[in-house]
């Protein structure tokens, strides 16, 4: 069992307007030991300007028997990648 | 008397080793804390403390420029050469009596380092801003903890309340005024500490009173640290801290 405090999933997002990352989990007893601890693990190096945190619990995760019924009939479907297109000249991001 | 130059010196250093012995102590966690999230935020706290320490001290070594750097400060000096509150060198002791003693430290310092904001002295009032921001983070780690463990079980306010008690009668000294300032507080670069006193009280007794901690009471307070007069507790500490360099003077790597 663990006897540690409860687990909580750390979101990261590294710029303002950026998309928040999962970096890991950490244990705390609160919200707010949660939010320090995340701070005190993940952005020591500067990685962040905003954190999340979300009670592992509340994860709902698919299941890995699973996999090949969500995942695989998405093989051999390149037509829903845009790769038929001729790139705009002096488009630099696509 | 002391000189202007003499009084910097001295104010600066007592900033510096404040945060270098207090930044060491919570080193000693490195390793030790009851979970690894509180080992790295108490390890990370001494990191930013030794960094206060370091810019302190770099500044103190120009003013006395005599070509010893902040390092021959920190690695080379002796035990009556160093100026830093009573509190500060007190052993860690449990968890619970590392927490008060950051509390009873951080509302101090965050006090102190925003007014220190205002230093007519550039470099000590941009070193201020900075560890004013440190210290904001200090302050909130050790209120919500103080509140857990005050609020906890009979076992964690017990020796919380216990840690308190003990530490209360060396609250007394961060307030104390010497010969430097005097000098400095006439110029604007150094702060009235009297004037600290009651935001510090207050703020202490309702903390503690939202944990469930009752106001310890001393019959004297403590003091020596202006003089460099310390406990028995800060030669230990300098014997380990400056070991590599009083066995290998200058060792570099």
């Amino acid at each position: 069992m663990d006897t540690q405090l409860d687990l909580w999933e750390v979101f990261i997002q590294g710029k303002s307007g950026g998309n928040y990352t999962h970096a890991g989990s950490v244990h705390a007893a609160d919200s707010n030991m949660a939010l320090q601890n995340a701070r005190d693990i993940y952005t020591r190096r500067n990685e962040g300007s905003s954190i999340w945190v979300i009670p592992s619990k509340y994860v709902v995760a698919s299941n890995p028997e699973d996999a090949d019924m969500l995942f695989d009939p998405a093989n051999e479907k390149i037509y829903r990648h845009p790769t038929f297109y001729v790139m705009p000249e002096g488009a630099k991001q696509i | 008397m002391m000189n202007k130059q003499e009084a910097i010196f001295k104010y600066l250093v007592r900033l510096g080793d404040c945060a270098l012995i207090h930044g060491h102590r919570l080193s000693e966690w490195c390793s030790r804390g009851p979970i690894l999230e509180e080992d790295l935020a108490l390890t990370n706290m001494a990191l930013d403390n030794i960094g206060r320490a370091q810019a302190f001290l770099k500044y103190a070594a120009e003013v006395q420029g005599n070509g010893l750097s902040e390092d021959d400060l920190a690695y080379k000096r002796d035990e009556r050469a160093f100026y830093n509150n009573l509190l500060t060198e007190l052993p860690i002791g449990d968890f619970a009596f590392t927490i008060a003693k950051q509390l009873l430290l951080s509302v101090f310092e965050n006090i102190q380092m925003q007014a220190l904001c205002k230093s007519a002295d550039a470099t000590i009032a941009g070193i201020a801003a900075k560890s004013h921001k440190e210290v904001r983070y200090h302050l909130t780690h050790a209120r919500d903890w103080t509140m857990r463990l005050g609020k906890g079980t009979l076992e964690s306010n017990t020796r919380l309340q216990q840690a308190f008690n003990q530490l209360w009668m060396y609250t007394g000294e961060l307030f104390e005024m010497y010969e430097e300032d005097a000098i400095l507080n006439k110029q604007g670069i150094a702060i009235d500490l009297n004037e600290l006193k009651t935001p510090y009280y207050n703020t202490i007794t309702s903390i503690l009173n939202d944990s469930n901690i009752k106001m310890p009471v001393a019959d004297y307070m403590q003091t020596g640290s202006r003089k460099g007069i310390h406990t028995e507790y800060l030669g230990h500490i300098l014997s380990e801290m400056q070991y590599l360099q009083r066995a290998y003077p200058d060792a570099k790597w």
